[in-house]
């Protein structure tokens, strides 16, 4: 460990060894940074630690107990949500790991292979292609939400699983990436090499290319999934059948009911407890890809 | 080809829409009686003087005006401290402060929306046994800074990683010979860390504000704990609203043509103004 070495003697061991390396670790303890970065920690999980205490609380609790005062009716709520509508609700569970999981793997492809053709080969109407992409950057998808629900209906495809994989498959800002990506990690050369072995042009894409562009393609990933679970408006507009529902579409009309029936709200909590479990273990876990470099685009565009 | 039927086909039909509107001939009977017939600017003109119109603007440039600046700015003092030196237990804030990033709009709207509930509350439960009379967030003076609280929330830590990460490709050096000429901490954070990472400032107002103008799933999912939200209380809400309620999609049509219009031009509104003072600096 040189890290430890070098640090003064007065220094707490507190920090991690892995911390140790960071530069932003040695020297004095700044006791101001840290206190003002762990208030801010307190403020982005205090719903959270909201969400699990609520969540063991039956109806009455709810609004009589002090809110961060646990109580034991945590399975007691899992059970009565499982049983809620036949478990409807792992249903909505199932879809939006559906629309997320494949919604990102089609989008990840699609990015990767178009943003691969911008960056290496030309073609008449490549700038063209390119601006129009960047337009639509700036106008994300939502706003397209609408329209698209006219077109649609148009051909019958609205209240389908269709309606909602389809349009989230084209990400402007995932193709943006992806050339940003092939531009940066696929020499030309090893293409060219490639060409003169024989590969055919699909194949250079799916076995050199893909692979060299592989952690990028885990960020375009990444992003997508939570996009597409994240999302609220295309669902919602799309989609009339409950059975159909991503998990933020039926909480919302499930919370949408308790309004009238204050009993559901337990229901509502505990599916919120639930639905986000499954997220944030995926980020903890894929902590180390989350390296966003918006500006590094800006600048090459 | 994707690109052209899912991107540009939607925006072409929503556009050939705004321009139609249903004509009732005869006694409205049988299925020629109603027929799509071109009206020009009609619509647009009807959707830019609908008072409701008009607020929902008001409304929501309210709420990025509170809500962008201030996301921006924590997410700012979040990434220079945790580059800062010296800073304790920063992993534990850095994944703290990102987490809500993987909470869906909707559910962390129905979190706070139940933090915000005054039987639930925390900060009733304080201001009750302080004595004081608490605020009501959900009324409808407040309700805006609620729901612009909600949005900061999830916001700030993914704006911060994206400032957080342009600090780190910052080479060590430049810090090492600053420092040597005397330069503070908070100098070093001022003078050099702030303008190097300046394209990843602009990137991140620009989307933040993008997503400002569409803002719909908070205060859709609010809507049922609070009953100071209008059906068109945002842009995006109206559209939803003409579109599915009142079955009037043609002004609906016109409405989101004029908020994607709206969208584009102050994008690059914005980025001309960022670029001239970019080039100011260099003078």
């Amino acid at each position: 460990m040189t890290a430890t070495a070098t640090v003064p003697v007065d220094v707490p061991r507190l920090s991690k060894p892995r911390a140790g390396k960071d530069r932003a670790s040695r020297g004095k303890p700044n006791w101001i940074a840290t206190v003002i970065l762990l208030l801010g920690a307190l403020y982005c999980l205090l719903p959270v630690f909201w969400v699990v205490t609520a969540s063991t609380k039956d109806g009455s609790e709810l609004f009589s107990t002090f809110t961060f005062a646990p109580s034991s009716h945590l399975w007691d709520n899992i059970v009565e949500l499982t049983a809620y509508r036949d478990g409807v609700f792992w249903r909505w569970m199932l879809n939006t790991a559906l629309y997320a999981g494949v919604g990102a793997l089609l989008s990840t492809y699609v990015s990767a292979l178009s943003g691969y053709v911008l960056a290496k080969f030309t073609f008449p109407g490549k700038n063209t292609v390119f601006s129009v992409l960047l337009m639509g950057v700036l106008v994300p998808g939502v706003i397209l939400a609408i329209p698209q629900y006219f077109l649609f209906a148009q051909v019958g495809l609205t209240n389908t699983y269709w309606s909602v994989l389809l349009p989230q498959i084209i990400s402007p800002y995932g193709i943006y990436l992806a050339r940003i990506y092939a531009a940066a990690s696929v020499p030309t050369d090893v293409i060219e090499a490639a060409r003169t072995e024989g590969a055919g042009e699909m194949r250079i894409f799916s076995t050199i290319a893909t692979s060299m562009m592989l952690p990028g393609l885990v960020t375009i990933f990444l992003f997508q999934f939570v996009a597409i679970w994240n999302n609220f408006l295309l669902p919602y507009i799309m989609l009339g059948d409950d059975g159909l529902f991503p998990i933020t579409v039926g909480l919302n009309g499930l919370l949408n009911q308790g309004a009238t029936v204050p009993a559901l709200y337990t229901l509502v909590i505990t599916g919120a407890l639930l639905s986000v479990l499954p997220l944030i273990a995926m980020f903890l876990l894929l902590q180390r890809f989350w390296r966003v470099d918006l500006a590094a685009g800006a600048v090459k565009a | 080809m994707l690109f052209l039927a899912f991107m540009a086909a939607p925006i072409v039909y929503a556009v050939y829409l705004s321009f139609q509107k249903t004509q009732v001939t005869g006694l409205g009977l049988g299925s020629g009686a109603r027929k799509q017939v071109f009206v020009g600017f009609e619509n647009y003109v009807a959707a830019l003087s609908d008072p409701e119109f008009g607020a929902s603007i008001g409304r929501v440039l309210l709420y990025g005006l509170v809500l962008v600046p201030a996301m921006l700015g924590l997410a700012l003092l979040f990434a220079l401290l945790l580059d800062a030196r010296g800073t304790r237990a920063a992993g534990f804030s850095r994944v703290a402060i990102f987490l809500p990033y993987a909470v869906p709009a909707v559910i962390s709207s129905l979190l706070w929306g139940f933090l915000y509930l005054p039987g639930v509350s925390p900060f009733y439960f304080v201001f009750d046994a302080l004595g004081w009379e608490a605020p009501d967030i959900l009324s409808s003076d407040l309700v805006l800074f609620g729901i612009a609280n909600i949005a900061l929330w999830g916001g700030v830590g993914f704006n911060m990683i994206v400032m957080y990460t342009s600090l780190k490709a910052v080479p060590t050096e430049i810090y090492e010979a600053a420092k040597l000429d005397g330069a503070t901490e908070v100098d070093i954070a001022l003078k050099i860390k702030v303008p190097i990472i300046a394209p990843s400032i602009v990137m991140t107002s620009l989307f933040s504000l993008i997503a400002t103008l569409q803002v719909f799933a908070e205060p859709t999912t609010l809507r049922p704990l609070s009953n100071s939200l209008s059906t068109s209380w945002t842009p995006l809400m109206k559209v939803y609203r003409d579109a599915f309620t009142r079955d009037d999609i043609y002004s609906a049509a016109a409405t989101s043509v004029v908020i994607a219009l709206a969208t584009l031009l102050l994008s690059f509104l914005f980025l001309r103004i960022v670029q001239k003072r970019a080039f100011g600096q260099e003078d």
